[in-house]
This record gives structure tokens, C-alpha cells and sequence, in this order.
């Protein structure tokens, strides 16, 4: 397991993610009943609940995005450093949800990129506990230079981003 | 005890025939004025030391795309908080010119609540001091309330209909 130098930092981090809960409605308190002590996030090293973007590693978007709420988010996410990583939770993060209208927006992958999406309505707290567990292993399984990659640039350059 | 007769004969004393519509929907007073005259019964019921309709709950608009020429009428809920009587009244007005006169200076509540009409169905209220969008995004070019779009917006390109089932 930690082999090497890059195995080593792959197993740190994905077991000290610090999580930024970005929460505008319901989905949101359901992630409250995933931090508490039943569903107890903190198994996952996840502890810090951090609300300041430059310390974060995971941005957790939990409800209905409105397009004028969409600029907002996108700043979160630009303020924070990388390595970052983004969890849709939700049907309203993901797609919109039910609210096929003027003012919401359809995704929030139309201003952010996106590295796992929790489906449900709301999703329970096993569903978002196995959205971060998906992230555990994309973290774990990211190589260190892969926010070099000229792939990665390319996905942030489809978002405006850099 | 201040009841719809009295409050009806006050206005139709001092309005002649100009006041239309009058009806009482679950025993509460609703009539029509002219748009023009909006401010002059507002001020009339503010001011007048029996009706003193001086508390304005709510206003906002309606859309009613098939009468023409009259398409747009904006709603008054007024409240006499001392006797505890409530009324409404509407004007109506055009949609090609939706000029309303602005209760600002009357009420201040009206300023929230007349930029919220003006965002959503487009009523232009006269005299406003900042009648610019206040819910929706600013760039948005048109008003979202009015009956004139399809429920599903046709125009829309932020649909991935992929994720409805429809692609």
C-alpha cells in the first residue's frame, strides 16, 4: 500500500479529506444526519467540516442551484486550491431535478466540473456516505501529476476555468 | 363597525362611476379603478380618517393574455389594521405600454414588491426609484410570469434532455 512516494500521498490524503458542504436545501440536511454520530462521516477522516474554500479538498453541492446562485458557487469552487474535488448530491445538483425551469440551473457540471454524482431525492445518508466513498478512491487512485495532465487542463479549459 | 357597505358608499362618493367591478369573494371587498387613478384611491383609503387602509399586505400582477388592450392587472391587498377589514383592488392596463403609477411614497413595503411585479411580468411602475430586477439573474431579457411561453420553454438551450428521458 504505501510502496512509494506517490502511494503514500494518495493514502493521506484520501483519508483526511476535508469536506466544504456547499448545502442550499434538503440534500443538505440529510449530509447534516451523515456528519452526525449515526452515519458518523468522520470514519472516513472526513472530521473537518471546513466552511473557507482554501483548506478544502471536496466540494459537497447538496440541493436545488438557481442560476443566479450559479456565479456564487463557481467562485467557491475557484477559491478553492487543488488537488479539488466536486460531489454532486442530489437530483437538483445533478440535473436539475424536478425543476425544469427558467431560474434553475440543470446541472451544476454546466458551471463546475463534477467527479461523482449522488442520485436521489433526497439521497439518504448511505447514499452520500458511498458517493464519498467513490471519491476515497478516485483520490486514492489519482496519480500526482494527473492535475498536470494535459486532460485535465482541457476539462478545466471547457469550464473557462485558468 | 367599519364593514364593506360603508367602505363601498365612501369610495363611490368620492369616485363617481369610475370604480367598477365590485364584488365580494369570500366576504372580502375587490373592485376596479381606472390605472391613472391608482394613487388617488390609495391615498383616498390611506388618508381617510374612517377607512385608514394603511398597512399594504401584498400586491402584484396578473397575466390575462386574451383580454386586449387590458392585459396586465396589478393587485392591491390593503389591510385596516385598526378594525381589522381587508380589501383589494385591481387596475388594468395594457401590455404594449404597462405604465403604473408607483404607491412608493405611499407605502414603503410597495418599493420590494413592485420590483418583484416589474421582474416578473413587466409593469412599468412610474416613479419607482430603483426598478430593476430583484429575484431573477439581471441578464434575463425577458418576464418569465407572462402566459405568453409554452410550459415547456421551447426556447431554452440549458436542457439536457438526456437526463428527462427525452433525448
Amino acid at each position: 500500500m504505501a510502496t512509494n512516494f506517490e502511494k503514500v500521498v494518495s493514502l493521506a490524503r484520501k483519508n483526511s479529506i476535508w469536506p466544504l458542504p456547499f448545502a442550499t436545501s434538503c440534500c443538505g440536511i440529510e449530509f447534516m444526519a451523515t456528519a452526525a454520530s449515526h452515519y458518523d462521516l468522520a470514519r472516513f477522516g472526513a472530521e473537518r467540516m471546513s466552511f473557507s474554500p482554501r483548506q478544502c479538498d471536496l466540494l459537497l453541492v447538496m440541493g436545488t442551484i438557481a442560476k443566479k446562485m450559479g456565479p456564487v458557487l463557481r467562485q467557491v469552487y475557484l477559491q478553492m486550491a487543488e488537488p479539488r474535488w466536486v460531489v454532486a448530491v442530489g437530483a437538483c445538483a445533478s440535473s436539475g431535478g424536478i425543476f425544469d425551469t427558467y431560474s434553475v440551473l440543470q446541472g451544476i457540471d454546466q458551471v463546475i466540473p463534477v467527479d461523482v454524482y449522488v442520485p436521489g431525492c433526497p439521497p439518504r445518508p448511505e447514499a452520500i456516505l458511498d458517493g464519498f466513498l467513490k471519491i476515497q478512491d478516485l483520490v486514492n487512485a489519482e496519480g500526482l501529476r494527473r492535475r498536470h495532465s494535459d486532460q485535465y487542463k482541457e476539462l478545466l479549459a471547457g469550464y473557462g476555468i485558468q | 363597525m367599519l364593514n364593506n357597505e360603508i367602505i363601498k358608499q365612501k369610495l363611490t362618493e368620492k369616485f363617481p362611476d369610475q370604480l367598477t367591478d365590485w364584488c365580494e369573494p369570500y366576504g372580502m371587498l375587490t373592485f376596479t379603478a381606472p390605472a391613472p387613478l391608482n394613487l388617488k384611491v390609495l391615498q383616498f383609503l390611506y388618508d381617510d380618517a374612517e377607512l385608514r387602509f394603511q398597512f399594504l399586505t401584498d400586491l402584484q400582477a396578473v397575466h390575462y393574455p386574451d383580454s386586449k388592450g387590458a392585459e396586465l392587472a396589478v393587485v392591491y391587498h390593503l389591510h385596516n389594521l385598526v378594525d381589522n377589514v381587508r380589501i383589494r383592488f385591481k387596475v388594468f392596463v395594457d401590455i404594449e405600454k404597462p405604465d403604473v403609477y408607483s404607491a412608493t411614497a405611499l407605502y414603503r413595503s410597495a418599493n420590494h414588491m413592485e420590483r418583484e411585479t416589474f421582474d416578473f411580468y413587466g409593469v412599468n411602475f412610474v416613479g419607482h426609484p430603483n426598478l430593476i430586477r430583484i429575484l431573477n439573474v439581471e441578464e434575463m431579457d425577458y418576464f418569465p410570469m407572462r402566459k405568453q411561453y409554452p410550459v415547456e420553454d421551447q426556447s431554452r438551450i440549458d436542457k439536457d434532455d438526456e437526463m428527462f428521458g427525452r433525448g
